[in-house]
């Protein structure tokens, strides 16, 4: 029998926020829970972010981001990924959001919006269940 | 009946207590879980008596109000001579936005200014830039000139009020504008009071908010302490911080550890730039967070005041005694709001500004209901200000001094921490100190780690947090969101373009030549930076020029 290969997901904090505590916390909780994190650390462009993220092959990006800059940023990472042809790659955003801009980033095509005090458990449930679904 | 019989009698009775009311009590009904814990994951007892404090001094640990060590207050009558200063974090959008929300504050019985700028500004960037997508007025004010400045500041009273300004790696060159904007309106500099934050180091280890590497990032504010110190007697130079090391995850006790190590670390500099100790040390001022746990939050304050002042008494050898208090600033925990059922932040305000207090500090920001939703709305700041009040005037605390002193527990407990903080001290210094650890990532590592587990405590209901793992509402929240002027950004640049035309190219590029000089060389770059500002060159022509002298510093990345 083969193992399934691990997921892989990129944990990333685009623009000049230095609150990482949030994507730390998501990182380790995804890594503990058997998947491959990889994060970038502080202040990355969108094109920094869709380069890693093309680089390191994941199959999800896990945007973090507290200066509500999100409006500015999101539609730019789905622009450059579908420039890129990788529409495919699951996309879920963490941080704090105002309740009206949350339709808005789902339409966008983020999968998963997750607020503060969202369990870890549920984001790799999430996580899992999205990418079984995309088989 | 001696002393040590009075504790022999106790130690027997508290035996006989344990065998007896206790253990009968205990096998009828056990209490609610087998051990109970801090927020910061701490042991607590079930119950502290004099034998738990025995071992500390009334006189030579908690002494009296005023007097060394400090551990009952800096001042001798505590709130009841003066009352804390209510000063409300506030910022956002344009320069106008941010100085009618602080006329507001003051019309409503604020005591003192605190400003919140914008990420571009922290991070030394103009409104114009490319890297500021979407950053624009989001968490605070926007300033790029001096112009923006006197804006910000236009008919606040400046010689009356003192101001706090929340800004870390450009800190010298906005102090350099609001010196600048004062002294336009006739106030001159040495009767000007106020914070600048200036805590870099904090930034390498929690807020984040860094440019340049280490070394010169703590030149630059050697410079601010040694300027301050010879021409604002009545500025606070940095306003070492434990807030944000708090926020990103850290336990109070290191919280506590990493704020008086780099607060040592600040001294060793100023000193061995040959700053007088005792010149400096009087303004060094500090800003603690006020989290959830009540108690411990009480000892954190209380063991601060007391670690400092024998670190500066004994380890700095300041003779002053201005220079051996440790006077702080304190705002209520952020990431303890929830976004669920926002309402009842309100009461977790009101707990955390207790504790902030009866810990005894000199000033206090109370975070707004909405925290963990938006940037505050100007109803949600009356409130969190009304806490303030109602805590100063109807609740009783502030009445008598430092009322919880002598408290089995939290003597212990301040003890205890002490003794932790020490231990934390022996670690830096083992890694070869605060810069050291900083880029081995001690501080870091810790912190994430805390972090870690707290959320664990939570998904394991360990911890109970109502409105989120416990006491669920599913109705989704309702509150008013601050709405910000949409057209400010356009208003900003066009200010911003304005400048740029208007001033004298050739002064500019004159001033930004002796700044990148200066910079190369090891002047004192106050004077620099304020011949720049008055020549209005931009916040970010500045900080490229020392971004170009300094280089850019990329931390080490730790999960």
């Amino acid at each position: 029998m083969t193992q399934q290969p691990k997921i892989r997901v990129l944990i990333a904090k685009p623009g000049l926020d230095g609150h990482d505590r949030g994507a730390k916390v998501v990182a380790r909780a995804l890594r503990d829970s058997g998947m491959e994190v990889i994060y970038t650390g502080l202040r990355q462009t969108p094109e920094m972010i869709v380069e890693a993220a093309l680089q390191e092959d994941v199959d999800a990006i896990g945007l973090s981001i507290l200066s509500n800059a999100h409006m500015a940023l999101f539609p730019r990472v789905v622009e450059l990924l579908g420039a890129e042809g990788r529409r495919d790659i699951l996309l879920f955003a963490g941080g704090i959001f105002p309740d009206e801009d949350v339709p808005e980033i789902k339409k966008l095509g983020f999968r998963g919006v997750f607020g503060p005090g969202s369990d870890t458990r549920e984001i790799a449930d999430f996580i899992r269940a999205e990418i079984a679904a995309r088989g | 009946m001696t002393e040590s019989n009075a504790m022999a009698h106790l130690r027997a009775r508290q035996s006989a207590w344990e065998t007896g009311a206790l253990h009968e009590a205990l096998s009828r009904m056990p209490e609610r879980a087998e051990t109970f814990m801090t927020t910061s994951s701490e042991p607590i007892e079930r119950l502290y008596t004099p034998l738990d404090v025995a071992g500390i001094d009334p006189v030579d640990d908690i002494g009296f109000p005023g007097e060394y060590p400090y551990t009952r207050g800096v001042h001798p009558t505590g709130p009841r001579g003066k009352l804390w200063t209510m000063r409300m974090f506030a910022g956002f959008g344009t320069a106008e936005e941010t100085n009618a929300r602080f006329k507001f504050l003051l019309n409503e019985g604020q005591t003192g200014l605190s400003v919140a700028f914008d990420l571009p500004t922290l991070y030394g960037y103009d409104t114009d830039a490319p890297e500021t997508l979407g950053e624009f007025g989001k968490c605070g004010v926007a300033i790029c000139t001096l112009d923006d400045m006197e804006v910000l500041l236009n008919g606040l009273p400046l010689d009356k009020v003192t101001t706090s300004m929340t800004i870390n790696s450009p800190a010298a060159i906005i102090w350099a504008m609001y010196i600048a904007a004062a002294e336009k309106r006739g106030i001159p500099r040495a009767a000007l009071g106020g914070t600048i934050q200036n805590d870099i180091l904090k930034e390498y280890i929690a807020q984040k908010e860094f440019i340049f590497p280490p070394r010169p990032s703590m030149r630059l504010v050697t410079d601010t302490v040694e300027f301050g110190t010879r021409d604002l007697p009545l500025w606070n130079t940095i306003s070492i911080s434990g807030y944000h090391i708090r926020e990103a995850g850290a336990t109070a006790v290191q919280e506590l550890a990493f704020t008086l190590a780099d607060g040592m670390e600040y001294v060793r500099w100023a000193i061995a730039r040959g700053v007088d100790v005792d010149a400096f040390a009087p303004r060094l001022s500090f800003f603690f967070n006020a989290h959830n746990d009540f108690f411990e939050e009480v000892a954190k304050f209380r063991a601060a005041r007391r670690i400092w002042a024998r670190a500066m008494r004994e380890r700095f050898g300041a003779k002053r005694e201005r220079s051996w208090l440790l006077r702080t600033h304190a705002q209520t925990a952020g990431a303890s709001l929830t976004a669920q059922q926002p309402e009842i932040n309100v009461a977790r305000v009101a707990l955390q500004a207790m504790a902030a207090v009866l810990g005894g500090t000199q000033s206090l920001h109370t975070n707004s209901l909405d925290e963990a939703l938006a940037l505050p709305s100007q109803s949600a700041v009356q409130i969190a200000l009304r806490t303030q009040q109602i805590i100063a005037h109807e609740s009783g605390v502030a009445n008598t001094v430092d009322p919880l002193g002598g408290s089995y527990f939290v003597e212990a407990l301040t003890t205890r921490m002490e003794r932790e903080a020490e231990r934390m001290f022996g670690e830096i210094e083992a890694l070869g100190g605060v810069l050291p650890a900083i880029e081995q990532g001690y501080f870091q590592r810790h912190i994430a780690d805390s972090a870690a587990r707290y959320q664990h405590e939570i998904e394991q209901r360990q911890r109970l947090v109502v409105g989120v793992n416990a006491y669920v509402d599913a109705a989704p929240p309702r509150v008013p969101i601050l709405k910000m002027d949409r057209d400010g950004e356009r208003r900003q640049l066009e200010r911003l373009a304005r400048v740029k035309r208007e001033r004298d190219a050739e002064a500019v590029s004159a001033r930004l030549a002796a700044l990148r000089e200066g910079a190369r060389g090891s002047a004192n770059l106050m004077p620099l930076l304020l011949e720049a500002v008055l020549a209005r060159a931009t916040l970010q022509e500045m900080m490229d020029v020392l971004r170009g002298v300094f280089g850019v510093y990329q931390e080490p990345v730790i999960l």
